[in-house]
């Protein structure tokens, strides 16, 4: 999956994580993360973004996360969002 | 056992805090929403977060509905091949018509659930009857499917349909909501009544609660937390009831083993069909959980 344009997906609201995802020139994923709970969590909060984009084929991105406590469903689905969004993709692979 | 399906409770499908929580408030079913109340430019986010969160959380055995967008949007389709993939108990189809939209979504379910390698018939329907003719062609809606478990009534598209407007008697809804329990009666599955959109009139939705109870609906859709525990008393059989449903059943059994054809308890005779419902009281005192199942009750 390419990323092609800006997609975003999620809110700031608590529970919920916001995902920015823009195009990139590096071959990379670069996550910009956000977070109340960063110290303790952040590692797997970025772990799952990743893991997330690498199932949905995507190897460069950059991704602006702001967490406000998101469960891990909650990252997964909306990374998954905005990466369709972003990859202008409306074929959903269940 | 019968389950009980006294209240479910609406989930708006893009609200990860109520996703995650929804369960903790003790209704009997949890209905997470994909269609009305989700924007139209929201509707891929709400599915991908009520997907993910289904098969991740663990619900703790509250049954799980979705609500998905109808077939006739370009939605539809999209919800339910993620959404049978998640596996949710139910899923709801909002204004249902006539039969062919139950057989339209059963077919779909089958598809997704033999593609993916699951067994055909795991997740259920509920349909929900919204316009006139949906009222009209209820009892064809449920029969359409052996996959369908009930059917619902959503009072807000009918009134406008019908051009009026809901009233605190619910005089405008009389009509609708028999037919749809004769249809479910007839059909042999579950009717469920409306919501009640006054969260703050306690007593009108209380009123709401005894009367749809009364005309034999098996629960009530909720919005909202506060609205769950007076229906669960209300659909709550008082000790005096079940304390008599025992006594007639007693008298039942001693009189079967004792080979007597007519049966009377404190000079009332006693026939099939109040047997049949003080049957259906114990096993509601059972499900709820204030009757083992023994001779006393606490």
């Amino acid at each position: 999956m390419e990323i092609k344009a800006v997609g975003m997906a999620g809110t700031f609201e608590s529970s919920d994580i916001s995902i920015v995802i823009e195009p990139s020139d590096s071959d990379e994923i670069k996550i910009h993360l956000k977070s109340s709970v960063e110290k303790q969590f952040g590692k797997q909060i970025r772990k799952v973004i990743v893991d997330t984009l690498t199932e949905l084929g995507v190897g460069k991105a950059v991704v602006r996360a702001t967490d406000k406590g998101a469960l891990d469903c909650v990252i997964r689905a909306r990374v998954q969002a905005a990466a369709y969004r972003a990859a202008q993709i409306k074929e959903y692979k269940w | 056992m019968r389950k009980l399906r006294r209240t479910m409770m609406y989930i708006p499908g893009n609200n990860p805090g109520m996703i995650r929580e929804g369960h903790i408030y003790g209704s009997d079913s949890l209905m997470f929403d994909l269609e009305d109340s989700v924007s139209l430019k929201e509707k891929d986010a709400a599915r991908f977060l009520v997907y993910n969160a289904l098969k991740t959380i663990d619900y703790e055995g509250t049954e799980t509905v979705v609500r998905v967008n109808g077939l006739d949007t370009p939605f539809g389709r999209d919800d339910f091949e993620a959404i049978v993939r998640a596996k949710p108990d139910i899923i709801r189809l909002p204004k249902t018509e006539k039969p062919e939209d139950i057989i339209e979504a059963d077919k779909l379910i089958s598809e997704i659930e033999t593609k993916v390698g699951m067994e055909v018939g795991t997740v259920k329907l509920m349909a929900a009857i919204e316009s006139a003719l949906g009222i009209i062609n209820a009892y064809d809606i449920a029969k359409a499917s052996p996959r369908l478990i009930a059917i619902a009534i959503g009072a807000e598209d009918f009134v406008t349909d019908m051009k009026t407007t809901r009233s605190k008697d619910g005089v405008e809804l009389m009509m609708a909501r028999s037919q749809v329990l004769l249809a479910a009666r007839a059909a042999g599955i579950y009717a469920l009544d409306t919501v009640f959109s006054d969260i703050n009139d306690e007593e009108g939705f209380i009123n709401e609660v005894k009367h749809i109870k009364q005309l034999g609906f098996d629960g009530k859709s909720v919005i909202h937390p506060k609205q769950i525990e007076p229906v669960h008393r209300i659909y709550t059989p008082s000790n005096k009831e079940i304390e008599k449903s025992i006594r007639v059943l007693n008298a039942i059994e001693e009189a079967e083993r004792n080979g007597s054809g007519v049966i009377a308890l404190d000079g009332k005779m006693i026939d099939g069909p109040i047997v049949e419902r003080a049957r259906r009281v114990i096993e509601l005192a059972i499900a709820t959980g204030i009757y083992n199942g023994g001779e006393k009750i606490d």
